[in-house]
């Protein structure tokens, strides 16, 4: 059987349709004239057949600058539609459940907030928003839902995102759509969108093992990121207690959040962005750890409660 | 045999043609006459169409399957590779400048020759010399990257012979660049007395344009395949995160090329519509100074749009809603045009001879496939067709089904020219029809398929889609077989065809002025140009 | 005033030729502009991921090297100047010793040069290969070098090409063969050649040697 039409399995899947309709049909109208003038005239002025040929003007400013403006001006209404949906997909609401995603030749590994994993299936309840945090191993892939109407590149040495809230529980395609290599067309599965009492079976089935941040924890120690970081007063190195989510500033002035990329470039490039009052003396972790142990290691670092609890300094 | 096997009566003007001022085959390899510099292109972009398109029926073959039928994995990404890039770079952006404008601007501006004709002949060589390199390439078994070479896939991943690819590539922009540099300066300083540019005929003005295009934005392409190369060989890392270095960087460099690039295959095509439809309704061009300036409004515009390739790639959200508009803005010109050519028809003495069929499929292909473009520059839709194969229908019915339609629509106008004979008109026709329809079938469904969510350059595909599949293969053959017609019935008609005589559509515009085919020198003596371009009789009786 | 042209194959006079030429040149030093232009967008770009980068990697660049260099082709430029208006006068002899001299500048910018290259590859600079480790640690910085690299080879190439563009026209303003002198036009035209050459290098040269923090 072939489908016309792909399943719809969340609210913005509707809306998405309903945008290509309704520009589908305004599009259909500014050119219908085109097609059917143009028909109408190559049979009406055929060469040979008799015809009122008599043409009063051959230009006109006032014709020319309506049929630009005009096509113009509806399709701006259309890009503003659009555009609202696409600032809407990068504006997760802040109580998004968060999976990790990871992209690698030829296949998806997920990892959920309490710690099961999966290859190329995912899955997630329906009724709740989740946020993708994705990052690559190797080259740039595309994870892509064509059920949720959504896609994200996924790119190596930086973190992208995408979010959705799927309502309509089933099984659907899971792809990854840009060209990644020989077994491009091999990349994909499943997303199981699940009741949510369903999902909570699963997840108990899919036996929770040791969570993210616990292998952070002994990696933060086997890499001997503790030496520096050990949260002591005159240590060499910030405490990262508390750090996640708050603003930081730098050396040359600027400030920036310390947030997941953050974290990642801190372990990977570290005299990037220097925190102001440190030496950069941090050394590089780029040959060491794999993109699996940098969001464990990220993890970890953010379930470090501050010790104060204020703002740091 | 003394005369060329291929022609056999002689009529006068052939005996003083450029096709008989020599017949050695080092009269043809050395010649500066720029119309033996465009036979001598035509035969080398057809041959590579046909390499291209046989990547093509080997693509369509084995998507019959959803398990695929022939190729390997690997077998697969070679192919679809190298079709792209035999067709984008050794095809469509050559064919119709390099062919039709190198033969027509110099007979249309009335001059004997481009600016610098030895210049011509180098980037023949140039071109042929990259040409050698791909045919390398595709021997050794090919490239897998895409036509994109997405780094780090190209610059570290890839198994193929990326870095002779890329010097092919590099190597051909260089052909570019030399004939957009020598149209621009025929353009400007060898225009025939009275010959103004409001006189010019469009096919020059669109000739023009491109011609910026081809030397501004080629130069990118080179540097940004240079630091490819040099990634791959050395080790460098501007576009490899691991050493600091940053994969859009990438991906902005080659659209900053690239997109520009698709108004270098599109707007040529649109120069030779505005001279068939002109010539097909016997009436000057409605709005003739829009239609001009069009052209080089999409030049221009055509270089603030490249983002729009990106908008899933992780650029700035605020960048892409910017490339969005600007794609809506660079519409506009496009609009413009196919406005005019409608209202051109009107009250017009519309001759339906293949050459016009051929423009009318063009309008009505390229307004289909510039249409999916707006939707395809709209942010949230693109999100989810991006990588798809609606973005493949959507470039086809622009490239396929506008632009190459044009070039046939150019080779069925100005082959009486070029040759000195008629073709039969009837078959003409005929094949007009074929390759209408045999597009629509294969590359209609492709639309379908990737708003179903059929992901691009993927030959094992979910089996829901075979449907849709099979249909767009057998339109494919349908197709191969519409572009194998003319290819028969022109080959014969240069024995058998009649003698076209110096103008058989009874055009305007001075390469009609010229004898069928023209003498070497184009013209006795330059002529002096009094009149309007498509100035022709008014055709109602008593209009003023 | 001889140094008349030929009049070529579709030009109906000498006067139509010229302006062709010149438009020619034109054209193709602007698309040698947007050549170059990606290398200055690829530096731009690792510069503003990471800003530390150029100063560390301006600190292994040999500045006073790059600033005789500097000095040398400037100086060079003054030359061929020089030579375009003495040469429209006629006086050939002279133009044709100052191309020399500007010849000269040329090559000795490119012995400097080499012997950068030479103390780059001993240090171990040169991307992926050498003598030994780069002394360069950080990725970000070693990029800017393998630019460095990139920019300064493709410049010099140029370079190279100004140089046998100039010699040979010195030694043909000399000859006295009066059936096919340099016309004037053409020294213009290699002399913005060599003015283009050198504005690169004008570009260059701070974006390469002077990041400081
Ligand atoms: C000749 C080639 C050509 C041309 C002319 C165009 C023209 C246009 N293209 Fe296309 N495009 C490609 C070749 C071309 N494209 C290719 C090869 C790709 C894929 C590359 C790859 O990834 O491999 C691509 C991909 C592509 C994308 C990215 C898709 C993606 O990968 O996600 C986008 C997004 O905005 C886009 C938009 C447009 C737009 C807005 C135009 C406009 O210029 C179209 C303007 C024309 C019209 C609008 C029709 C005429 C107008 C009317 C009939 C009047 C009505 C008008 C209005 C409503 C305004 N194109
Ligand atoms: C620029 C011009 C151009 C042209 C003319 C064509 C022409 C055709 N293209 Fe292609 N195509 C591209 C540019 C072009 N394409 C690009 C840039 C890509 C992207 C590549 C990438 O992803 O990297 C692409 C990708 C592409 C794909 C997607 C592959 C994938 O993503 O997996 C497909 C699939 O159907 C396809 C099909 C075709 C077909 C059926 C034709 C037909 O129109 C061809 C018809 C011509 C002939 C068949 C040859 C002449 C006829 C004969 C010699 C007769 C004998 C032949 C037979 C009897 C079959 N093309
Ligand atoms: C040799 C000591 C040393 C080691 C080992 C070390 N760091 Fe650091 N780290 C520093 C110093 C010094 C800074 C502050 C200067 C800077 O950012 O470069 C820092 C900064 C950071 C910051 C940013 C803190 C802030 O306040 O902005 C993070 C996050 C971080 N390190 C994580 C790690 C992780 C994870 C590891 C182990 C994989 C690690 N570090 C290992 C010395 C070290
Ligand atoms: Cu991963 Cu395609
Ligand atoms: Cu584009």
């Amino acid at each position: 059987m072939t489908p016309l039409w792909p399943p719809i399995a969340s609210h913005y899947a509707a809306r998405v349709d309903g945008l290509i309709w309704w520009y589908t049909l305004v599009v259909v109208l500014l050119t219908a004239p085109v097609f059917i003038l143009m028909a109408v005239y190559a049979i009406r002025y055929r060469r040979g057949r008799e015809a009122d040929r008599r043409l009063k003007r051959n230009s006109s400013i006032v014709i020319e600058t309506s049929w630009s403006v005009i096509p113009f001006l509806l399709t701006v209404a259309f890009f503003v539609y659009a555009t609202v949906l696409f600032f809407n997909l990068h504006n997760p609401p802040a109580n998004a459940m968060t999976i990790d995603v990871e992209g690698k030749q030829w296949m998806w590994k997920f990892e959920h907030p309490e710690g099961q994993r999966e290859l190329n299936d995912l899955h997630v309840p329906a009724g709740v928003p989740i946020r993708l945090v994705m990052t690559s191993q190797d080259v740039i892939h595309s994870f892509y839902l064509p059920a949720l109407r959504i896609k994200q590149d996924v790119l190596p040495g930086r973190y992208t995102s995408l979010w959705f809230k799927a309502d309509k529980p089933g099984r659907y395609r899971l792809l990854c759509s840009e060209f990644c290599g020989t077994d491009h067309s091999l990349m994909g599965g499943s997303i199981y969108i699940m009741r949510p009492d369903d999902y909570a079976r699963w997840l108990r089935t899919a036996g929770a093992d040791v969570s993210l941040a616990s292998r952070g924890a002994s990696l933060f120690r086997s890499l001997g990121c503790s030496g520096c970081h050990n949260g002591q007063a005159g240590s060499a190195a910030p405490d990262l207690a508390g750090l996640y989510g708050k603003p930081v500033p730098l050396a040359d002035g600027r400030t920036i959040v310390a947030d997941d990329q953050y974290i990642h470039d801190k372990i990977l490039t570290p005299n990037r962005d220097v925190p102001a009052a440190w030496p950069s003396a941090m050394p590089t972790y780029a040959n060491q750890v794999s993109e699996d142990q940098i969001l464990e290691l990220t993890a970890y670092v953010k379930s470090l409660e501050g010790s104060n609890g204020g703002p740091r300094s | 045999m003394t005369t060329a096997p291929w022609v056999n009566a002689e009529t006068p003007e052939e005996k003083v043609s450029y096709l008989r001022a020599g017949h050695t085959l080092r009269s043809w390899l050395f010649s500066t006459d720029h119309k033996r510099i465009a036979i001598l292109y035509l035969l080398a972009i057809s041959f590579f169409f046909l390499i291209g398109g046989l990547a093509a029926a080997a693509i369509r073959l084995e998507l019959i399957s959803p398990t695929g039928v022939f190729l390997s994995n690997e077998g697969y990404n070679r192919a679809f590779s190298m079709h792209g890039i035999i067709m984008v770079w050794f095809f469509l952006i050559p064919s119709i400048p390099n062919t039709f404008g190198n033969f027509l601007i110099p007979l249309m501006i009335g001059a004997r020759d481009l600016a610098f004709p030895k210049l011509n002949l180098l980037s023949w060589y140039i071109y042929v010399i990259g040409g050698c390199f791909t045919l390398y390439v595709l021997i050794m078994g090919g490239v897998d990257t895409g036509w994109t070479f997405y780094t780090p896939l190209s610059s570290i991943y890839a198994n193929g012979h990326v870095v002779a690819v890329v010097a092919a590539v590099f190597i051909v922009g260089f052909s570019s660049i030399l004939t957009g540099l020598n149209f621009i300066v025929t353009v400007h300083k060898l225009r025939a007395p009275g010959m103004t540019w409001g006189r010019l005929p469009l096919f020059v003005w669109s000739h023009y344009a491109t011609s910026l295009v081809l030397v501004l934005a080629t130069p990118v392409l080179a540097i940004t395949l240079v630091l490819l190369a040099a990634e791959r060989l050395f080790g460098l890392g501007v576009f490899n995160p691991a050493l600091g270095g940053d994969p859009l960087l990438f991906q902005n460099l080659f659209w900053f090329y690239s997109h520009p690039a698709v108004y270098i295959m599109l707007l040529p095509g649109v120069g030779v519509v505005s001279e068939l439809v002109a010539a097909a309704a016997h009436k000057r061009v409605f709005g003739y100074w829009f239609v001009a300036y069009s052209s080089i409004a999409i030049a221009v515009i055509g270089f603030l749009v490249w983002g729009h390739h990106m908008f899933v790639a992780g650029q700035s959200p605020y960048a892409s809603a910017i490339f969005s508009f600007l794609s809506l803005v660079v519409a506009v010109p496009s609009a413009i045009k196919i406005y005019n050519w409608t209202a051109t028809l009107y009250k017009g003495s519309i001759s339906l001879d293949p050459p016009f069929l051929y423009a009318m499929g063009f309008i009505g292909l390229f307004v289909i496939g510039g249409l999916t473009g707006l939707m395809l520059a709209m942010l949230a839709i693109d999100v989810h067709v991006t990588d798809t194969y609606f973005v493949v229908a959507h470039f086809h019915y622009i490239m396929v089904g506008g632009t190459v339609t044009a070039f046939f629509g150019a080779l069925h106008f100005w082959w009486p020219k070029i040759t000195g004979r008629l073709y039969p008109l009837a078959w003409g026709r005929v094949a007009a029809l074929l390759i209408f329809i045999g597009f629509n079938f294969t590359f209609f469904p492709q639309f379908i398929l990737g708003y179903l969510g059929m992901p691009r350059r993927y030959h094992i595909y979910p089996p829901e889609f075979q449907t849709l599949h099979v249909m767009s293969s057998a339109g494919a053959s349908i197709l191969g077989l519409g572009y194998l017609f003319p290819l028969v019935y022109l080959l014969w008609s240069l024995r058998n065809g009649k003698p076209a005589g110096p103008n058989p559509w009874d055009a305007k515009g001075l390469e009609w002025t010229t004898p069928s085919p023209p003498p070497k020198h184009n013209f006795e003596q330059i002529p002096v140009v009094t009149e309007e371009a498509y100035a022709y009789p008014p055709l109602g009786e008593d209009s003023t | 005033m001889n140094g008349d042209l030929i009049v070529h194959e579709p030009y109906a006079g000498v006067e139509q030729q010229r302006a062709a030429d010149y438009m020619g040149m034109y054209v193709f030093l602007g698309s040698e502009i947007m050549l170059f232009g990606g290398i200055f967008a690829a530096l731009f770009a690792v510069r503003l991921l990471h800003p530390h980068a150029p100063f560390v990697a301006a600190a292994h660049l040999k500045i006073w090297l790059g600033t005789a260099n500097t000095a040398i082709l400037l100086t060079s430029s003054l030359f061929v100047a020089a030579a375009t208006v003495v040469v429209r006068e006629g006086r050939r002899r002279t133009a044709s010793a100052l191309l020399a001299v500007a010849v000269l500048c040329g090559v000795a910018f490119l012995c400097i040069k080499g012997v950068e290259y030479r103390i780059e590859y001993l240090d171990g600079l040169m991307p992926g290969i050498g003598p030994k480790q780069s002394p360069i640690r950080d990725a970000p910085a070693a990029l800017i070098i393998d630019l460095y690299f990139i920019s300064t080879v493709l410049h010099a190439i140029h370079l190279s090409v100004g140089v046998v563009l100039l010699g040979t026209l010195s030694v043909l303003l000399l000859r006295q063969d009066p059936a096919a002198p340099p016309s004037p036009i053409t020294v213009v035209m290699a002399g913005l050649y060599w003015h283009l050459v050198d504005i690169v290098w004008i570009f260059l040269f701070p974006v390469l040697y002077l990041p400081r923090p």
